[in-house]
C-alpha cells in the first residue's frame, strides 16, 4: 500500500475516530471533523453552519442539497465528506457573490420563483453552471440543468422564467406601487433566495439531542418491548413510550374525533406508526443498533371494502363497521329526475393515496424554558398545535409556546401534529434541547395523505342540455385515524355537484377506517377526487347530447340568485360563468389546433394525437358551517415604527405578503413601512390555520380591520381628518392633513406590554349557518371558482401524455397580488397533474421520492392564468380564496383532454402510460 | 469503522483482499441503499484512483475505467456506435447523478432498470474484474446474474468495462420510457448498435431493459435485422423476437404493457438508427 494514501486513514481506523477534512468551501479553506462515512450534506449543515444546503430525501431524488463540487453539480447527500478533501465546494451562500449568482437571485425575486423556498438553494445552485456557460439559455437547457431538483410549490414555470431571464433588467427598475392589486415580489423572499430562511431543521442549537422514532414495519401488529432500561443504560439514551406520556396519549385535529396515539399501545394500526422513541446525542443516535421490540403481524384490512366486511377487525371500538363518519347532501329528488332524464351517464371512479411530498420533511426542536416548553417546528397551524400538544404533555396551554419556523411546503399535512410530541416529550424528559427531522421515508410512512376514493355516480341531463338528476356515493379510505377525515366526508357532498345548478341531488360520502396511514387534509379535502367523477360524467353527457363541452358546462353553470345543492343562494359573487366565458376563445383555438394537428398526424402515420379538455371546480373558503375567526394585531411603537403581528402561516403561498398588502392599504402606508412579527403563540394572536383557502379572505379581513382601526387611532391622535396621509419616515410618522404636515408625537402616550403606544386587534369570522340533516344551509360565506383548459399530446402507441399548455381561469374576486395568484395557480396545476398522471402512494412500495413520482421541471407546460375578478362582498376588496381551487379542475381537465385526443375514457388515476395505453386499446376494441 | 482511500488500483485490491468493505465511488447507489442506518462495513473509496477514471482507446477497443462517470461518457470523444450509451448517460437520473454516478457502479448495482446495461449489451461489452494479483474478463450478459446479483466474488471489483472495436460507421441508439421526465426509473428501454454496409444492416445488436430480471439481448431480432435495408429496420420487429423477455407487473406498468411498449420502442429506435446510418448523421 502507498503510505501517502492510506496511512492517515489507517491511523484513524485504529482510533476509530473522526478525522479533520480540509477543503475549500465558498472560497474559504475549512476543516471539519467528520466520522468516516458522514455525508457532505450533514457535514456542511451540522459542522460548518452551511444551512443553505437543504436535505429533502438523503437519496439524490430531490436535489435540495445540490452543491458544486469542483464546479459540477452534485447532491451533497450522496458524497462522503472525505471524498471532497482538497476540493472546492460551492453552495448558494458562496455563489451569490458570483455575477451569475447575483443576477439569478435578482431574477428569482422578480419572477416570484421562490414560494416556500426549500428547493430554492438547490435550484439556484444547479442553474449557476448553466448560466456561466450560457447567460441566456433556452427553456430546454434550463430543464436539463434543473431536472434534478424537485419543487412542490411553484409548478416550475416561474423558476424557468427566472433562469432564462437572469440576464434581464435588474432590480433597479422603478418600484411599482405596492397597494392592493400590485404585482410586488413577496416581501419575505430575500431570505428564501439567499438561503438564510430558517426551516424546521435549521433552528436547533448545536448541542441539541436527537430523537429517533421506532415505527411499526407492518400495517397491523401486536408488539412487546424487551428490556428498555437495559437498552437505555447500555447506549446512554432516553427511551420514550406510551408509558412516558404525562398527559393523554391521544391527539387529533378535530377534538370529537381525536383518536391517534403519540405512541401505539400494544397494537400498531398502520405501517410506520410510532411505538417508541430514543433520545440521545447525535452521534449515539446515528450509530444505534436494533431497538428491543418484537412485532407480531396481525390480519389487516387495507381497503375500505375489506374494512366493511362482516368479520373485519374493528380499528376503533366505538366505530362499528369501521365507519368513521358519513356525509350527506340531499336536494330535490335525484332518482326521480334521473328517471326522467333523456340521457344518463354513470361510472365508477377511483383514486389512490396521494402524498403531499413537500420537499421539507417534518422537523423542529423543543426546549424547556423555566417551567414551560417551547416548540420550534414547521407547521400550518400554531394555535392548533398548542391546543393539541398541551394535553399530551399534561400541561396547561399557558405552559407551552409554539414558534413556527419557516415551512418548506405543507399542502395540508402540516396541519396535524408530527414531530412536536416527540421533541417536547424528549425535552421535558432530558431537560435538554431536542431536535428531530423526519427521514423522507419516515415522513411518507407516517404523515397524512390525500384520501383514496371509490366513487359511483350517475348524472342525467335533458335533451336541451340541462342537468337532470345527480346521484353520488363515495367511499373514502381514511386510514387508521380520523385526522381530517370528517372534513372530507362533510365537504365532498357539498362540492360534488361542481359549480353547477343541480336541482335534484343526492350525494353521500363515508370515511372508512383501514390499516393504512391516516388520510387527512390535502389541498381540496376530497373535492379534487369528486371533481374527477363529476367532470368526466359531464363530458359523457355533452358527448351523448352532441353539445360542445364548454357550452354544456356554461349552460349549467351556477349563477347569482340560483341555489347551490345546499340551497344556499348567492345574490352576488358567483364567477364560474365568467371563467367559462374567459376560456371560450382559448377552447375554440385549442380544439381547432388539435384538429389540424391530428389531421396531419393521421396523414403522416404518426401515433401522436393532440387533445383539449375542460373541467371546472369550486371551493368554499373557510370551515364548513363552523366559526373560524382570524385575529390580527398591529401597533405603533413610541418611535413611530408600524408593526404587524401576522399570524397567518405563510407556507409558501404568500400570506406574509398578501396580508401585509391588505393591512398597509387599510392603514394608508407603503408595504415597506410595515415590520412583521410572525406567528408565535406568546405574542401574535390566532389567525387560524392555513387551510381551506381561508387566509386571504379571513385573515385578510382581520388585517383590513386592524389597519383601518390603527389608522383611525393615529388620525385621532394627530387630530387629523379621515383623508389625511400617514407618511412613515426615519424620524417617525408624519401626518399630512390638507396643507398641513406635522410629525406625530407619540412620546407622551403610555406603552403597552408589547411596546406599542397605539395598538389595534381586530377579528373577522365568515358568516355561515349550520346545515340541516339534508345538508341544506349556509356552509360557507364565499366560494371561489375555477375552470381549466388542458392541451396535451398523447403518444397512442406508448400511452404517454405530454402536457402542452394549461389555460386557467380563476375567479379570485380581487387579485391582491397577481404575481402570487399566478404562483398558486401554476403550483396547484403541477400537483393536479401529478395526481392525474403519476402519483400513487402504496405503503411498502412507494415510500420514497425515487419510487413515488411527482412532476419534475420537465413535466410542466406553460400556464396562462386568466384572472377573473367577480368581487365578493365578504372579501377584503372583494377577494376570495384560491389555495385549493387551483388544483381541483386540473386532473379532470387532463382526463378529458386525453379522451379528446385518443378516445380513451379514463376513470381511475393516475393515468400512467400503462393505464392510458390499456384504455386506448379498450377503446379501439370497443369500436 | 474505517474509511480506506487508496490512490492506486493495487492498493485498492490489497484492501479488498481484507475484511469485507463497501466500495464507494459516485455514491449514488451506496448512500440511498444505506438510508439512515449506520454503514455496516468500512468504506473503500476508489474515487481517488486516477487510473480508474480513464476512458481510452487501444487495440482491443475502448476501455471505460471503473470510476468513469456518466458525464465523462457524455464528454468523451467516442464514435457513433456509442451514441446509444451517450443517450443513456443523459437519461440517468439528473445532472447531479450523472456528474457523480459511475457506469461500472450502474452495472454492479444490477438493477433490472439499470440504464447502462442495454446500451452496453448492444455494444457487446465485457466486464474486467480485478482482484489482488489477478484479472478476469466476463461478458456483460454473464456479469449481471439477476436482480441485484453479479458475478463478483468476495475480494473482487470491477476495474473496467471493455468495449470491442466497432467499425467507424457503426451507429448506436437508445430509447427510454418513463412516467415522467428526469429522475425516473425506466418502465422499458431499448438500445441498438447497427453496422451498416451498402445500405443494409450487415449486423445488429439489440437489447431491452426493465422487461425482465436482467436486461436481455434479442438474438432472433438481431438475426432478422441482418441484411435488412437500413430504411426498413423498424418493420423487422416481430412479437416473437421479444421471447427472451420476462416482464412483470409492478407499480410502473403491467407485463403486457411493457412488452407492447418494448416493441414500439424497438421499432422507433431501429427506425432512427437506420435513418442515422443512411444519412451518416448521428441521431
Amino acid at each position: 500500500m502507498s503510505d501517502a494514501a492510506l496511512a492517515p486513514d489507517a491511523a484513524e481506523a485504529a482510533a476509530d475516530a473522526t478525522a479533520a477534512i480540509g477543503f475549500v468551501l465558498n472560497g474559504r479553506p475549512v476543516s471539519a471533523a467528520v466520522s468516516p462515512g458522514m455525508r457532505l450534506s450533514e457535514a456542511l449543515r451540522q459542522h460548518l453552519a452551511t444551512r443553505d444546503v437543504k436535505v429533502g430525501c438523503n437519496a439524490g431524488d430531490c436535489g435540495a442539497c445540490t452543491v458544486l463540487l469542483d464546479g459540477a453539480a452534485v447532491c451533497a447527500c450522496l458524497v462522503a465528506t472525505r471524498q471532497v478533501e482538497g476540493k472546492r465546494v460551492d453552495t448558494l451562500a458562496g455563489l451569490l457573490d458570483t455575477p451569475e449568482g447575483h443576477r439569478l437571485a435578482d431574477a428569482f425575486a422578480r419572477h416570484g420563483a421562490a414560494q416556500c423556498g426549500i428547493c430554492t438553494p438547490g435550484m439556484m445552485v444547479a442553474a449557476v453552471p448553466l448560466l456561466a456557460a450560457d447567460p441566456a439559455p433556452s427553456e430546454a437547457a434550463v430543464k436539463d440543468a434543473l431536472g434534478g431538483v424537485l419543487c412542490r410549490c411553484t409548478g416550475y414555470r416561474k423558476i424557468i422564467a427566472a433562469v432564462m431571464d437572469a440576464a434581464g433588467p435588474a432590480a433597479d427598475a422603478p418600484a411599482e406601487a405596492d397597494g392592493v392589486g400590485a404585482r410586488i415580489p413577496r416581501i419575505d423572499g430575500h431570505a428564501k433566495i439567499h438561503g438564510t430562511e430558517r426551516f424546521g431543521d435549521d433552528v436547533a442549537p448545536a448541542d441539541a439531542l436527537v430523537v429517533r422514532v421506532v415505527r411499526s414495519p407492518h400495517p397491523r401488529a401486536a408488539f412487546t418491548f424487551g428490556d428498555l432500561d437495559d437498552y437505555a443504560a447500555r447506549h446512554g439514551v432516553t427511551v420514550l413510550t406510551a408509558a412516558d406520556i404525562p398527559g393523554v396519549n391521544r391527539f387529533g385535529v378535530i377534538p370529537p374525533f381525536a383518536d391517534q396515539p403519540v405512541f401505539a399501545e400494544r397494537e400498531a394500526r398502520f405501517r410506520g406508526e410510532a411505538v417508541a422513541a430514543v433520545v440521545g446525542e447525535a452521534d449515539t443516535i446515528a450509530a444505534l443498533d436494533a431497538f428491543p421490540v418484537s412485532f407480531t403481524p396481525l390480519p389487516a384490512v387495507t381497503d375500505p371494502a375489506a374494512a366493511q366486511a362482516e368479520d373485519a377487525p374493528r380499528l376503533h371500538e366505538s366505530r362499528p363497521g369501521n365507519v368513521m363518519c358519513r356525509g350527506l347532501v340531499r336536494r330535490g329528488d335525484a332518482d326521480a329526475a334521473l328517471a326522467r332524464a333523456d340521457v344518463v351517464a354513470e361510472g365508477r371512479f377511483r383514486s389512490p393515496f396521494v402524498e403531499h411530498a413537500y420537499i421539507e420533511p417534518e422537523a423542529g426542536y423543543a426546549v424547556c424554558v423555566g417551567d414551560r416548553v417551547e416548540v420550534y417546528a414547521s407547521t400550518q397551524a400554531p394555535v392548533m398545535d398548542l391546543e393539541g400538544l398541551a394535553p399530551i404533555l399534561g400541561l396547561p396551554v399557558e405552559k407551552v409556546r409554539i414558534v413556527p419556523t419557516a415551512v418548506g411546503g405543507g399542502f395540508g399535512s402540516k396541519l396535524d401534529l408530527s414531530v412536536q410530541p416527540y421533541i417536547a416529550l424528549g425535552a421535558m424528559k432530558t431537560g435538554r434541547p431536542v431536535r428531530l427531522a423526519y427521514s423522507r421515508t419516515e415522513s411518507m410512512q407516517s404523515s397524512t395523505k390525500r384520501h383514496p376514493s371509490d366513487i359511483v355516480a350517475r348524472i342525467g341531463a335533458t335533451r336541451d342540455g340541462r342537468i337532470c338528476g345527480f346521484h353520488f356515493e363515495g367511499d373514502f379510505d381514511t386510514g387508521a385515524y380520523a385526522s381530517w377525515g370528517p372534513t372530507v366526508a362533510n365537504r365532498v357532498p357539498v362540492h360534488a355537484s361542481g359549480p353547477y345548478r343541480v336541482d335534484d341531488y343526492l350525494a353521500k360520502s363515508a370515511g372508512i377506517h383501514t390499516h393504512n396511514p391516516p388520510s387527512g387534509a390535502f389541498r381540496g379535502f376530497g373535492v379534487p377526487q369528486s371533481a374527477i367523477a363529476q367532470e368526466v360524467l359531464f363530458e359523457d353527457l355533452a358527448e351523448a347530447l352532441g353539445i360542445d363541452p364548454l357550452e354544456f358546462r356554461r349552460r349549467n353553470a351556477l349563477e347569482n340568485g340560483v341555489p347551490t345543492v345546499c340551497g344556499q343562494i348567492f345574490e352576488q359573487g358567483v364567477g364560474i360563468g365568467a371563467c367559462f366565458d374567459a376560456l371560450a376563445p382559448h377552447f375554440a383555438r385549442a380544439r381547432a389546433e388539435a384538429e389540424a394537428f391530428n389531421a396531419a398526424a393521421r396523414a403522416a402515420g404518426s401515433p401522436l394525437r393532440r387533445g383539449a379538455g375542460l373541467a371546472a371546480g369550486w371551493y368554499g373558503c373557510g370551515n364548513t358551517s363552523m366559526a373560524n375567526p382570524s385575529t390580527i394585531r398591529s401597533g405603533v411603537t413610541p418611535e413611530g415604527r408600524i408593526v404587524l403581528h401576522q399570524g397567518a402561516m405563510d407556507i409558501g403561498q404568500g400570506a406574509n405578503t398578501v396580508i401585509t398588502q391588505i393591512f398597509a392599504a387599510a392603514l394608508g402606508v407603503p408595504v415597506a413601512a410595515v415590520a412583521l412579527v410572525g406567528p408565535d403563540t406568546d405574542v401574535t394572536p390566532d389567525a387560524g390555520k392555513t387551510s381551506a383557502s381561508r387566509q386571504t379572505l379571513i385573515s385578510g379581513n382581520a388585517a383590513r380591520l386592524s389597519g383601518a382601526a390603527l389608522r383611525a387611532m393615529i388620525l385621532r391622535q394627530a387630530n387629523a381628518g379621515d383623508d389625511a396621509r400617514i407618511e412613515p419616515t426615519a424620524a417617525g410618522l408624519v401626518i399630512h392633513d390638507g396643507a398641513a404636515s406635522r410629525p406625530l408625537d407619540l412620546a407622551a402616550l403610555p406603552v403597552d406590554r408589547l411596546g406599542y403606544t397605539l395598538s389595534a386587534e381586530e377579528s373577522w369570522d365568515p358568516p355561515t349557518a349550520p346545515m340541516d340533516e339534508n345538508g341544506q344551509g349556509v356552509p360557507y360565506a364565499v366560494f371561489g371558482y375555477a375552470a381549466h383548459l388542458c392541451e396535451l399530446t398523447v403518444d397512442t402507441a406508448l400511452g404517454t401524455v405530454r402536457l402542452e399548455k394549461f389555460t386557467a381561469a380563476h375567479d379570485v374576486g380581487k387579485a391582491i397580488n397577481p404575481l402570487l395568484v399566478e404562483g398558486q395557480v401554476e403550483g396547484g396545476i403541477a400537483q393536479g397533474a401529478g395526481m392525474a398522471l403519476m402519483e400513487a402512494y402504496i405503503p411498502g412500495q412507494t415510500e420514497d421520492l425515487h419510487n413515488y413520482l411527482i412532476p419534475t421541471i420537465g413535466d410542466m407546460p406553460p400556464v396562462e392564468t386568466l384572472i377573473i375578478e367577480e368581487p365578493d362582498a365578504h372579501g377584503p376588496h372583494g377577494a376570495k380564496g384560491l389555495g385549493e381551487h387551483c388544483l381541483i379542475p386540473t386532473a379532470p381537465a387532463i382526463l378529458n383532454a386525453i379522451r379528446h385526443a385518443s378516445g380513451a375514457r379514463l376513470t381511475t388515476v393516475p393515468a400512467t402510460p400503462s393505464a392510458v395505453r390499456a384504455a386506448i386499446r379498450a377503446a379501439e376494441e370497443a369500436q | 469503522m474505517t474509511y480506506l482511500r487508496p490512490t492506486t488500483l493495487d492498493d485498492a485490491l490489497a484492501a479488498l483482499a481484507g475484511p469485507p468493505v463497501t466500495i464507494l465511488a459516485g455514491g449514488t447507489d451506496v448512500f440511498p441503499a444505506l438510508g439512515e442506518r449506520p454503514a455496516p462495513r468500512p468504506y473503500l473509496d476508489i474515487s481517488r484512483v486516477a487510473e480508474l477514471r480513464r476512458i481510452e482507446e487501444n487495440a482491443a477497443g475502448w476501455r471505460i475505467g471503473a470510476t468513469a462517470t456518466w458525464t465523462d461518457i457524455v464528454n468523451a470523444p467516442l464514435p457513433a456506435a456509442f451514441d446509444g450509451l451517450k443517450a443513456a448517460a443523459r437519461e440517468v437520473g439528473s445532472v447531479q447523478i450523472q456528474n457523480a454516478g459511475t457506469v461500472a457502479g450502474n452495472l454492479c448495482n444490477a438493477s433490472p432498470a439499470a440504464d447502462g446495461v442495454p446500451a452496453l449489451l448492444a455494444l457487446g461489452a465485457d466486464v474486467e474484474i480485478a482482484r489482488s494479483g489477478a484479472r478476469r474478463t466476463v461478458p456483460l450478459a454473464e456479469f449481471v446474474t439477476g436482480p441485484r446479483r453479479t458475478a463478483l466474488s468476495p475480494g473482487e471489483m470491477v476495474s473496467a468495462i471493455l468495449v470491442p472495436p466497432h467499425p467507424q460507421h457503426a451507429v448506436g441508439g437508445f430509447a427510454k420510457l418513463g412516467a415522467r421526465r428526469y429522475l425516473v426509473i425506466s418502465i422499458a428501454m431499448a438500445s441498438a448498435v447497427v453496422v451498416p454496409e451498402a445500405g443494409r444492416a450487415a449486423s445488429a445488436r439489440v437489447a431491452v431493459g426493465s422487461c425482465g430480471p436482467v436486461a436481455s439481448r434479442l438474438p432472433a431480432l438481431e438475426d432478422a435485422l441482418a441484411g435488412a435495408p437500413l430504411e426498413r429496420l423498424a418493420e423487422r420487429v416481430a412479437p416473437e423476437h421479444l421471447a427472451p423477455l420476462s416482464a412483470i407487473d409492478d407499480v410502473r406498468g403491467t407485463a403486457l404493457y411493457r412488452l407492447d411498449a418494448a416493441a414500439t420502442l424497438l421499432a422507433r429506435l431501429l427506425g432512427e438508427v437506420g435513418r442515422a446510418a443512411l444519412s451518416g448523421d448521428r441521431p
